[in-house]
């Protein structure tokens, strides 16, 4: 299968320490797999799918928090994650944070672990983490218009077979295969 | 019947825990799928390498078919799980949004954090910009929660939509799974050429 030519499973050019013992990614396929049982575990479990979104809005309830606690419960979007006082008892922020606890488990059995920055052989440093900054900024709007990001509707909802997650999904990759071109010197 | 939080009262503890748990292997499969880093991610979209179509869409398909296996062997009750109400200009909307950030920043919220656990300092910077832009969506412009709330179409599926059950649904997916995998490998060889060399 040809996705096993990748020759670089790193994909970082540029004087950042690449690990060249990096070991190969797993077979997409098995990978989403086991991905899938995760998902359906959450589901068995919780009642719920994955989500990811919710826990970077928890944050944002937090840090308005310490501001103001007063605004933070008037404030319409910030009040549903406010959570009684407690913000950062989060449900989605401890998944992601088990998220985190978990991809540097693979990163370091797959000796991917390296202080880098992915990007294209034809962006600087700084232009790529500027990007990289305004894509998170762009992509949290979307994500809280569509009400889920890749993981609480493409994933969850497209299990379900939730009509909006399915349109969700076809606007997403409609909407990056179109940009793709603009934006090529960023990757290619 | 199953999903167990429907019979079992979890303490708020046991319940971060098993959040902690979960997200575990969430992480882990990420990473191990290479998405962790936004070449990987980005790859897509320039043809070289679908792996992120392959483990979305063989996950979809994994946890579809186990629901509806749950669900016919009546062992799971679909209807007590969770279903965001469908908004067509919301979510359609919103995904436009959300795909240029993808394609521009390199990673979406969860792989983001995949990213930055290996140490990937441009992932690092996109979830430093996915707090300042939930944040700024709450500050600035909570009123387009109202406006989304309005054009809620409610808890919509294609089975409901369509009147095919979901098991058929089922086939067709993995049916189109099948389908997508050899036109992605066709692909992959195709745009080959377009993979950076360095």
């Amino acid at each position: 299968m040809s996705h096993s030519l990748t020759a670089n499973p790193t994909g970082n050019p540029g004087a950042r320490p690449i690990p060249s013992s990096a070991r190969p990614y797993g077979n997409p396929y098995l990978m989403g797999f086991l991905l899938g049982l995760v998902l359906l575990a959450t589901y068995v479990v919780t009642g719920r799918g994955l989500g990811a979104t919710a826990a970077f809005s928890a944050v944002a309830a937090w840090l308005a928090g310490i501001v103001s606690p007063l605004q933070v419960q008037d404030n319409l979007v910030h009040g549903r994650y406010w959570n009684d006082g407690a913000p950062l008892a989060s449900w989605t922020l401890f998944l992601l944070a088990g998220a985190a606890l978990g991809a540097f488990v693979s990163g370091w059995q797959g000796r991917r672990l390296a202080w880098s920055v992915e990007r294209g052989p034809n962006v600087s440093v700084n232009t790529r983490l500027v990007l990289a900054f305004a894509g998170g900024f762009i992509a949290a709007y979307g994500a809280k218009i569509a009400k889920g990001c890749t993981s609480g509707q493409a994933l969850t909802g497209g299990s379900m077979l939730n009509v909006g997650s399915l349109v969700f999904m076809l606007a997403v990759f409609a909407s990056a295969y179109a940009l793709a071109w603009f934006v090529r010197k960023e990757w290619l | 019947m199953l999903p167990l939080s429907s019979f079992v009262e979890w303490s708020p503890a046991a319940e971060l825990g098993i959040a902690l748990l979960l997200g575990a292997g969430f992480g882990f499969c990420l990473e191990r799928a290479g998405f962790g880093s936004a070449r990987k991610l980005t790859a897509v979209f320039y043809l070289y390498d679908m792996a992120v179509v392959k483990v979305m869409f063989t996950a979809i398909v994994t946890t579809m078919a186990g629901l509806f296996l749950l669900s016919a062997g009546g062992w799971m009750d679909l209807s007590q799980l969770y279903l965001e109400p469908t908004n067509y200009a919301a979510q359609g909307l919103g995904g436009l949004v959300f795909g240029a950030g993808f394609i521009v920043g390199g990673y979406c919220p969860g792989t983001s954090v995949s990213g930055a656990a290996t140490g990937r300092m441009d992932a690092m910077l996109f979830m430093l910009g996915m707090l300042c832009g939930v944040l700024a969506y709450a500050e600035f412009t909570p009123g387009l929660d109202a406006w989304i709330k309005a054009g809620s179409s409610g808890e919509l599926t294609l089975p409901t939509l369509t009147g095919l059950g979901m098991g058929w649904w089922v086939l067709v997916f993995v049916a189109f799974l099948a389908f997508a995998a050899w036109g992605m490998g066709w692909l992959e060889r195709h745009f080959t050429t377009l993979r950076p060399q360095t």
